[in-house]
Protein backbone atom coordinates (compact mmCIF):
# COMPACT_ATOMS: atom_id res chain seq x y z
CA UNK A 1 0.00 0.00 0.00
CA UNK A 2 1.69 3.10 -1.30
CA UNK A 3 2.42 5.52 1.95
CA UNK A 4 0.77 9.01 2.28
CA UNK A 5 2.10 11.74 -0.67
CA UNK A 6 3.23 15.10 0.28
CA UNK A 7 2.67 18.82 -1.03
CA UNK A 8 3.73 21.85 -1.18
CA UNK A 9 1.84 24.75 -2.41
CA UNK A 10 0.35 27.91 -0.69
CA UNK A 11 -3.08 27.68 0.52
CA UNK A 12 -3.24 31.78 -0.14
CA UNK A 13 -2.56 33.66 -4.00
CA UNK A 14 -3.85 36.82 -5.43
CA UNK A 15 -6.10 36.23 -9.02
CA UNK A 16 -3.54 35.88 -11.73
CA UNK A 17 -0.74 34.19 -9.70
CA UNK A 18 1.04 31.51 -10.53
CA UNK A 19 1.91 29.18 -8.06
CA UNK A 20 4.65 26.62 -7.66
CA UNK A 21 3.71 23.05 -6.50
CA UNK A 22 5.54 20.80 -5.10
CA UNK A 23 4.39 16.80 -4.63
CA UNK A 24 6.58 13.79 -3.19
CA UNK A 25 4.91 10.39 -3.13
CA UNK A 26 7.00 7.66 -1.30
CA UNK A 27 7.41 4.64 -4.13
CA UNK A 28 10.08 2.01 -4.92
CA UNK A 29 9.92 2.88 -8.55
CA UNK A 30 10.93 -0.94 -9.41
CA UNK A 31 12.63 -0.23 -13.14
CA UNK A 32 11.74 -3.76 -14.04
CA UNK A 33 15.40 -3.73 -14.71
CA UNK A 34 17.26 -5.26 -12.29
CA UNK A 35 17.72 -8.33 -11.31
CA UNK A 36 17.72 -10.60 -7.69
CA UNK A 37 20.24 -12.69 -6.08
CA UNK A 38 18.47 -16.28 -8.81
CA UNK A 39 19.02 -13.74 -11.50
CA UNK A 40 15.53 -13.33 -12.00
CA UNK A 41 13.96 -10.03 -13.61
CA UNK A 42 12.25 -7.94 -10.31
CA UNK A 43 9.01 -7.05 -12.46
CA UNK A 44 8.36 -3.59 -13.26
CA UNK A 45 6.62 -1.68 -10.48
CA UNK A 46 6.46 2.27 -10.88
CA UNK A 47 3.88 5.38 -10.44
CA UNK A 48 3.10 6.01 -14.22
CA UNK A 49 0.86 8.60 -14.45
CA UNK A 50 0.51 11.64 -12.25
CA UNK A 51 -2.35 14.20 -12.50
CA UNK A 52 -3.08 17.66 -11.23
CA UNK A 53 -6.49 18.84 -11.71
CA UNK A 54 -7.84 22.37 -10.52
CA UNK A 55 -11.92 22.41 -9.83
CA UNK A 56 -12.55 19.73 -12.00
CA UNK A 57 -10.30 21.26 -15.29
CA UNK A 58 -6.50 19.80 -15.90
CA UNK A 59 -3.27 21.88 -15.12
CA UNK A 60 -0.64 19.09 -15.37
CA UNK A 61 0.00 15.86 -16.33
CA UNK A 62 2.92 13.82 -16.04
CA UNK A 63 3.38 10.07 -17.85
CA UNK A 64 6.15 8.18 -16.09
CA UNK A 65 9.01 5.73 -16.96
CA UNK A 66 11.17 3.65 -14.74
CA UNK A 67 13.85 6.35 -15.26
CA UNK A 68 11.91 8.52 -12.86
CA UNK A 69 13.85 8.25 -9.39
CA UNK A 70 12.77 6.25 -6.56
CA UNK A 71 9.92 8.75 -4.37
CA UNK A 72 9.02 10.28 -7.72
CA UNK A 73 9.29 14.06 -6.66
CA UNK A 74 7.28 16.32 -9.06
CA UNK A 75 7.68 20.34 -9.16
CA UNK A 76 5.23 21.82 -11.81
CA UNK A 77 3.18 25.32 -11.77
CA UNK A 78 -0.39 26.62 -11.81
CA UNK A 79 -1.81 29.92 -12.85
CA UNK A 80 -4.94 30.68 -10.19
CA UNK A 81 -8.12 32.96 -11.24
CA UNK A 82 -10.46 31.87 -8.57
CA UNK A 83 -10.78 29.75 -5.16
CA UNK A 84 -10.95 26.65 -5.42
CA UNK A 85 -9.11 23.06 -4.49
CA UNK A 86 -6.40 21.14 -6.31
CA UNK A 87 -6.61 17.34 -6.64
CA UNK A 88 -3.55 15.45 -7.15
CA UNK A 89 -3.55 11.35 -7.87
CA UNK A 90 -1.08 9.32 -8.84
CA UNK A 91 -1.36 5.92 -10.43
CA UNK A 92 0.59 2.72 -9.72
CA UNK A 93 1.28 0.39 -12.47
CA UNK A 94 -1.01 -2.40 -10.18
CA UNK A 95 -4.10 -0.18 -11.11
CA UNK A 96 -3.73 1.49 -7.16
CA UNK A 97 -4.62 4.98 -7.21
CA UNK A 98 -3.35 7.64 -4.24
CA UNK A 99 -5.17 10.91 -4.06
CA UNK A 100 -4.08 14.08 -2.49
CA UNK A 101 -6.56 17.52 -2.09
CA UNK A 102 -5.56 20.92 -1.43
CA UNK A 103 -7.75 24.16 -1.10
CA UNK A 104 -6.54 27.34 -1.91
CA UNK A 105 -7.93 30.90 -0.96
CA UNK A 106 -7.57 33.90 -4.07
CA UNK A 107 -8.30 37.04 -3.47
CA UNK B 1 53.00 -22.85 -28.85
CA UNK B 2 55.04 -20.69 -30.80
CA UNK B 3 56.18 -17.52 -28.84
CA UNK B 4 55.21 -13.76 -29.99
CA UNK B 5 57.97 -11.74 -31.22
CA UNK B 6 57.27 -8.01 -29.28
CA UNK B 7 56.04 -6.53 -32.67
CA UNK B 8 53.52 -9.33 -32.97
CA UNK B 9 52.17 -8.61 -29.48
CA UNK B 10 52.19 -4.96 -29.97
CA UNK B 11 49.61 -5.56 -33.02
CA UNK B 12 47.51 -8.13 -31.43
CA UNK B 13 47.33 -5.45 -28.19
CA UNK B 14 46.02 -2.58 -30.84
CA UNK B 15 43.69 -4.71 -32.59
CA UNK B 16 42.05 -5.89 -29.11
CA UNK B 17 41.84 -2.38 -28.42
CA UNK B 18 39.75 -1.45 -31.78
CA UNK B 19 37.33 -4.47 -31.37
CA UNK B 20 36.61 -3.31 -27.73
CA UNK B 21 35.86 0.49 -29.27
CA UNK B 22 33.80 -0.75 -31.83
CA UNK B 23 31.55 -2.95 -29.72
CA UNK B 24 31.25 -0.10 -26.77
CA UNK B 25 29.87 2.48 -30.60
CA UNK B 26 27.82 0.10 -31.72
CA UNK B 27 25.65 0.07 -27.84
CA UNK B 28 25.96 3.29 -27.89
CA UNK B 29 24.61 4.21 -31.45
CA UNK B 30 21.67 1.61 -30.69
CA UNK B 31 20.81 3.72 -28.01
CA UNK B 32 20.57 6.64 -29.58
CA UNK B 33 18.19 5.32 -32.11
CA UNK B 34 16.35 3.87 -30.16
CA UNK B 35 15.66 8.21 -28.70
CA UNK B 36 15.49 8.88 -31.96
CA UNK B 37 12.28 6.52 -32.72
CA UNK B 38 10.64 8.45 -29.54
CA UNK B 39 11.22 11.65 -31.03
CA UNK B 40 10.08 11.30 -34.50
CA UNK B 41 7.17 9.63 -32.79
CA UNK B 42 6.05 12.42 -30.93
CA UNK B 43 7.03 14.49 -33.55
CA UNK B 44 5.51 12.72 -36.66
CA UNK B 45 8.44 13.19 -38.48
CA UNK B 46 8.86 16.67 -38.55
CA UNK B 47 11.92 18.41 -37.43
CA UNK B 48 11.83 20.18 -33.89
CA UNK B 49 13.38 23.47 -33.77
CA UNK B 50 16.21 24.40 -32.07
CA UNK B 51 15.79 26.59 -28.84
CA UNK B 52 13.14 28.07 -26.75
CA UNK B 53 13.52 25.44 -23.80
CA UNK B 54 15.93 25.44 -20.85
CA UNK B 55 17.30 22.38 -19.29
CA UNK B 56 18.70 22.57 -16.12
CA UNK B 57 21.38 19.47 -15.10
CA UNK B 58 23.67 19.39 -12.80
CA UNK B 59 27.07 19.30 -15.50
CA UNK B 60 28.52 15.79 -13.69
CA UNK B 61 26.02 13.61 -11.56
CA UNK B 62 28.18 11.74 -8.76
CA UNK B 63 24.94 9.59 -8.48
CA UNK B 64 22.91 8.18 -11.29
CA UNK B 65 20.10 7.27 -9.18
CA UNK B 66 18.71 10.71 -8.57
CA UNK B 67 19.82 13.32 -10.50
CA UNK B 68 17.56 16.88 -10.08
CA UNK B 69 16.15 18.25 -13.75
CA UNK B 70 14.39 21.10 -14.19
CA UNK B 71 12.91 21.95 -18.15
CA UNK B 72 11.64 25.55 -18.78
CA UNK B 73 9.78 26.36 -22.04
CA UNK B 74 9.44 29.78 -23.24
CA UNK B 75 5.89 30.28 -24.03
CA UNK B 76 2.91 32.54 -23.93
CA UNK B 77 0.49 29.87 -22.23
CA UNK B 78 -2.95 31.23 -23.51
CA UNK B 79 -5.13 29.50 -24.47
CA UNK B 80 -4.40 29.90 -28.70
CA UNK B 81 -0.74 29.61 -27.72
CA UNK B 82 0.71 27.56 -24.99
CA UNK B 83 2.84 24.39 -25.07
CA UNK B 84 1.06 21.01 -24.92
CA UNK B 85 3.67 18.53 -24.44
CA UNK B 86 7.35 17.90 -23.54
CA UNK B 87 9.04 14.77 -24.19
CA UNK B 88 11.87 13.99 -22.06
CA UNK B 89 14.18 11.41 -22.99
CA UNK B 90 17.73 9.97 -21.73
CA UNK B 91 19.83 8.85 -25.06
CA UNK B 92 22.16 6.70 -22.94
CA UNK B 93 19.67 4.63 -20.65
CA UNK B 94 18.20 0.88 -21.27
CA UNK B 95 15.14 2.43 -22.50
CA UNK B 96 15.78 6.37 -23.63
CA UNK B 97 11.86 7.52 -22.28
CA UNK B 98 11.83 9.58 -19.12
CA UNK B 99 8.34 11.25 -19.01
CA UNK B 100 6.11 13.01 -20.86
CA UNK B 101 4.38 16.29 -19.46
CA UNK B 102 0.85 17.76 -20.77
CA UNK B 103 0.70 21.06 -20.06
CA UNK B 104 -2.80 23.44 -20.18
CA UNK B 105 -3.61 27.13 -20.36
CA UNK B 106 -3.71 26.68 -16.26
CA UNK B 107 -0.38 25.53 -15.85
CA UNK B 108 0.83 29.02 -15.90
CA UNK B 109 4.35 28.27 -16.79
CA UNK B 110 5.87 25.43 -18.95
CA UNK B 111 8.12 24.42 -16.27
CA UNK B 112 8.45 20.87 -14.24
CA UNK B 113 11.23 19.45 -12.46
CA UNK B 114 12.05 15.67 -11.73
CA UNK B 115 14.38 13.59 -10.35
CA UNK B 116 15.76 11.10 -12.86
CA UNK B 117 18.01 7.80 -12.75
CA UNK B 118 20.75 8.02 -15.53
CA UNK B 119 22.74 4.56 -16.33
CA UNK B 120 25.51 6.29 -17.75
CA UNK B 121 27.31 9.65 -19.06
CA UNK B 122 24.47 11.15 -22.04
CA UNK B 123 22.33 13.52 -23.41
CA UNK B 124 19.23 14.56 -22.10
CA UNK B 125 17.19 15.38 -24.96
CA UNK B 126 13.83 17.22 -24.49
CA UNK B 127 11.37 18.25 -27.26
CA UNK B 128 8.29 20.66 -26.52
CA UNK B 129 5.07 20.68 -28.88
CA UNK B 130 2.97 24.04 -28.52
CA UNK B 131 -0.99 24.53 -28.98
CA UNK B 132 -0.13 25.57 -32.46
CA UNK B 133 1.79 22.15 -33.60
CA UNK B 134 5.26 24.47 -33.37
CA UNK B 135 7.96 21.74 -32.11
CA UNK B 136 11.11 22.60 -30.19
CA UNK B 137 13.97 20.84 -29.25
CA UNK B 138 17.55 21.21 -26.83
CA UNK B 139 20.01 18.60 -25.50
CA UNK B 140 22.51 18.55 -22.71
CA UNK B 141 25.07 16.48 -21.98
CA UNK B 142 25.18 15.13 -18.02
CA UNK B 143 28.71 13.37 -16.87
CA UNK B 144 27.28 10.49 -14.24
CA UNK B 145 30.21 9.02 -11.83
CA UNK B 146 28.17 6.23 -10.84
CA UNK B 147 25.29 4.82 -12.85
CA UNK B 148 21.86 4.27 -11.36
CA UNK B 149 20.21 1.31 -13.06
CA UNK B 150 22.26 -1.44 -11.48
CA UNK B 151 21.22 -4.92 -10.18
Amino acid sequence: MAEKPRLKLPSEAKKGDVIQIKTLIPHIMESGQRKDKEGKVIPRKIINTFVCEFNGKPVFTANLEPAIAANPYIQFSAKVDESGTFKFSWKDDDGTVTTAESKITVA
Amino acid sequence: MRQLTRRQAVVLGASGVVVALAGWNGEVLADTKAAAEEIAKFTGGKTAEKGKIAIELPEIAENGNTVPLSITVDAPMTAEDHVSEVLVLADGNPRPGVARLQFTPLSGKAEAAVRIRLATTQNIIVVAKTSKGALFTEQKLVKVTIGGCGG
